[in-house]
C-alpha cells in the first residue's frame, strides 16, 4: 500500500491519533526497562547464582521480595538481570533489518528494473515462510545461540522493512524534486540516499520501533521453546519455562516475567502506533 | 502511518479497485498464481531437504539417533536414504518419497514420521478451529461496530484489545490465563488433553482462548480497516442520501468489507502455526506443536522436515484459496469478466 493511503487510513480513526496518557505510560515503561538494561549488573550482580538452601522461597520472604525458583535464584535479580537479554537482542534485530530494509529498499524502489526483480522475489519467498516456525527450525536444528538468532531474526523481519522502504521511495521518485536532482546531475547514489531517504525517514523510524516489539515477542518466544539462549541464562522468556512447573509455590515467578514482557511489547508498540501518527502529520503538513 | 499492523497484515490487504483493474485476464493470472506457488514451494522443499545435510554433526548419526551404530546399521541407513548417489539424485528420490506419503522414520518417536503426524493431528486441528471460531464470532462484530463507531467507547477498547492481543505473545497470555483460571480459581484443567470427547474438548478451552486473543487482534484490525475503508467510499454516502436505514448500510459495506478480510486469511494461518507451537507447549497439549518443538530440541530432522513442508504447503494452498475466494467474492472482477 502506498503511503498517502497509509496517511489517509491514519486521518481516519479520532480516537488513535492522540492516546497521550498510553503513550506515557508506555514512554516511562520503557525508560525504566532501558535503565535495567544498562545498569541491571550493578543492581542485580549475581543474578544467576544458585542456593539449594533457599530454594521454591514463596515471595515476600526475607531478603527475596519475589521469592526464589526451583534452583534457589532470587526471582527479582533474574528478573532485573534478564530485561538485557530481553531487548537488547530485538533492538539489534530492529537496526539490523532497518539497515537493510534502507539499503535493499531503496535500491530497489528507485532503480526498479532486474535487481528489483530478484529483490521483490527474495522477500516473497521470505514472506511465505512463518516467521517463528522458521526460526525455530533454524535456530532449533542449528543449535544457534544469542547473536546467530539475531542475525536469522533480521533475515526474517527484513522483507517488510525492504517493502515498506521501496513503496516509500518509489512514491517519493515520482516527485518534481527528484526530476529537478537529476537535472543537476546528481549521481543516483546521492540522489537515493541523500535525496530520497530522508522523506522516507519517518516510515522507517516507526517501523523499526514497532519492529522492537515484534522482535521481542518472536525472541521471548523462542527462549521460551528452548531455543536460541543458553540454559541458565538470566531471560524472561527461559524464566517463563522454568517458571511454569513451580506456579503453586512461587506464583511471581511467572507472573511478574510473563506481565513484563507483555507490558513492554504492548509499550513499544503504542509508541510505534505514536511515533508513525505524530511524524507523517508534521512530516507532511 | 505504518501503524503496528503494517509489519504483514496491512500490505496485504488489497485495495479492491487497484486489484479489480489489474486482474483482467483471469485465466492468465490464475496460471501465474500456481505457478508461483509451486516454485515457492519448489524451492522450501529444496531448502527442507538440505536441512538434513547442513545440520551439524554426521548425518548418518543424525540418522541412526541413539541406537548403536553397527557396521550394518549404518550401512542400512545409507542404502535406505541413497548417500552415496549424487546430491540431486537424493533430493529427487526424497522428493519422490514425500509426495508419496513416505516421510521417513522418526529417531526420537520410532515410528513411521506419518503415523506420527497422524496420531496428533487432531488435537491441532480442534485446537485451531475452537480457537478460530472464538476469534471470528468476537472479532468480526467488534471491528464493525469500531469502525463504525470511530472514536466512541467501543472504539477505544477494541484499539486497546488489538493493541495488547497484537503484543503479546501466547505463551505469556497463556501462562497468565493457566495461573488465573487454572490454578487461582481451579476452573480448568491445567495441563494435557484429557480423554476424549467432552473432557478433550474442556481441556482446549483455556488454550483456545490464548490463541483466539492473538488471532481476534487480527481479524479485528484487517475488519476495522476495511470497513473504515468501505464506510468512506462513494456508494455508502450515497445510500445514506438515499434514506436507507443505518444498518442496511452497514451491512452493504460489510459485504465488501469481506473481501479483503478473507484475502487476509494467510496471515491468520501464518499466526496460527506459531502461535499453536506455543500455546500446546504452555498446555503440554500433544499435538503438532509439541511434536514440532520435541523434534527440534531432539534435532529428529525427518519429523521437522516433514512438519515444515506440511505447514508451507497448507499456508501456500490457503494463500491460493483465498485469492480464488477474492475473485469469485468480488462481483466488480466478475462484472468485467462478463462483459469481455
Amino acid at each position: 500500500m502506498s503511503t498517502t493511503e497509509a496517511i489517509a487510513l491514519a486521518k481516519l480513526p479520532r480516537s488513535r491519533r492522540r492516546h497521550p496518557l498510553a503513550v506515557w505510560a508506555s514512554l516511562i515503561l520503557l525508560g525504566v526497562v532501558t535503565l535495567l538494561v544498562i545498569f541491571g549488573n550493578l543492581i542485580a550482580p549475581d543474578a544467576t547464582a544458585q542456593s539449594i538452601l533457599d530454594s521454591l522461597l514463596p515471595p515476600g520472604s526475607p531478603g527475596h521480595l519475589l521469592g526464589t525458583d526451583e534452583l534457589g535464584r532470587d526471582v527479582l535479580a533474574l528478573t532485573i538481570a534478564g530485561a538485557a537479554s530481553a531487548l537488547v537482542g530485538p533492538v539489534c534485530v530492529a537496526l539490523g533489518s532497518m539497515l537493510l530494509g534502507i539499503l535493499l529498499g531503496t535500491v530497489s524502489g528507485y532503480l526498479r528494473g532486474p535487481i528489483d526483480f530478484i529483490i521483490g522475489r527474495w522477500t516473497d519467498l521470505l514472506f511465505s515462510l512463518p516467521l517463528l516456525l522458521a526460526a525455530i527450525v533454524v535456530a532449533g536444528v542449528f543449535g544457534a545461540g544469542y547473536w546467530m538468532t539475531v542475525l536469522l531474526l533480521i533475515l526474517l523481519f527484513s522483507p517488510s522493512d525492504i517493502r515498506i522502504v521501496r513503496a516509500g521511495v518509489m512514491e517519493q521518485a515520482a516527485r518534481p524534486f527528484v526530476e529537478a536532482a537529476q537535472m543537476l546531475s546528481l549521481s543516483k547514489t546521492r540522489i537515493m540516499f541523500t535525496q530520497v531517504l530522508p522523506n522516507v525517514s519517518s516510515l522507517i523510524i516507526t517501523n523499526a520501533m514497532l519492529n522492537v516489539a515484534f522482535a521481542l515477542v518472536a525472541f521471548s518466544s523462542l527462549s521460551f521453546l528452548g531455543v536460541g539462549v543458553a540454559p541458565g541464562t538470566a531471560d524472561w522468556g527461559r524464566q517463563l519455562t522454568d517458571g511454569r512447573a513451580i506456579m503453586i509455590d512461587n506464583p511471581a515467578a511467572v507472573l511478574v516475567p510473563a506481565l513484563l514482557i507483555i507490558g513492554v511489547a504492548s509499550a513499544a508498540n503504542l509508541v510505534g502506533d505514536w511515533l508513525g501518527q505524530t511524524l507523517t502529520r508534521t512530516g507532511r503538513s | 502511518m505504518a501503524h503496528h499492523a503494517s509489519r504483514r497484515w496491512l500490505e496485504v490487504i488489497p485495495n479492491p479497485i487497484a486489484r479489480a483493474s489489474r486482474a483482467r485476464p483471469l485465466g492468465r493470472m490464475l496460471v501465474v498464481r500456481v505457478l508461483g506457488t509451486l516454485g515457492i514451494l519448489l524451492v522450501l522443499s529444496i531448502i527442507v531437504f538440505s536441512m538434513l545435510h547442513l545440520a551439524p554433526g554426521d548425518i548418518v548419526k543424525n540418522l541412526l539417533g541413539n541406537r548403536p551404530s553397527s557396521p550394518d546399521a549404518v550401512a542400512a541407513i545409507r542404502a535406505q536414504y541413497h548417500l552415496d548417489q549424487p546430491l540431486y539424485m537424493q533430493y529427487l528420490i526424497w522428493l519422490g518419497n514425500t509426495l508419496t506419503g513416505d516421510f521417513g522414520q522418526s529417531i526420537r518417536l520410532q515410528d513411521s514420521v506419518a503415523n506420527v503426524i497422524g496420531a496428533r493431528l487432531g488435537i491441532t486441528a480442534s485446537l485451531s478451529g475452537l480457537a478460530f471460531l472464538l476469534a471470528v464470532i468476537v472479532a468480526i462484530p467488534l471491528g464493525v461496530q469500531s469502525a463504525v463507531r470511530s472514536g466512541s467507547w467501543i472504539d477505544r477498547f477494541a484499539t486497546g484489545f488489538g493493541i495488547v492481543g497484537l503484543s503479546a505473545p501466547t505463551f505469556a497470555v497463556g501462562l497468565l490465563l493457566l495461573y488465573g483460571f487454572a490454578f487461582y480459581v481451579p476452573i480448568f484443567p491445567v495441563y494435557g488433553s484429557g480423554d476424549g470427547g467432552l473432557d478433550t474438548l474442556w481441556h482446549l478451552v483455556l488454550p483456545a482462548i490464548t490463541l483466539a486473543l492473538g488471532l481476534g487482534a487480527i481479524i479485528l484490525k484487517l475488519t476495522r480497516t476495511a470497513m473504515l475503508r468501505e464506510l468512506e467510499s462513494d456508494y455508502v454516502t450515497f445510500g445514506r442520501a438515499r434514506g436507507l436505514p443505518d444498518r442496511q448500510v452497514h451491512l452493504i459495506a460489510l459485504r465488501n468489507a469481506a473481501i479483503p478480510i478473507v484475502t487476509g486469511a494467510s496471515l491468520v494461518l501464518t499466526f496460527l502455526v506459531g502461535g499453536t507451537v506455543l500455546a500446546e507447549t504452555t498446555f503440554a497439549l500433544p499435538g503438532l506443536g509439541t511434536l514440532l518443538q520435541g523434534s527440534v530440541l531432539f534435532k529428529d530432522i525427518a519429523v521437522v522436515q516433514a512438519l515444515t513442508l506440511l505447514v508451507a504447503v497448507t499456508i501456500a494452498t490457503i494463500a491460493l484459496l483465498a485469492d480464488l475466494a477474492y475473485i469469485f467474492l468480488d462481483p466488480r472482477i466478475r462484472a468485467k469478466e462478463g462483459a469481455q
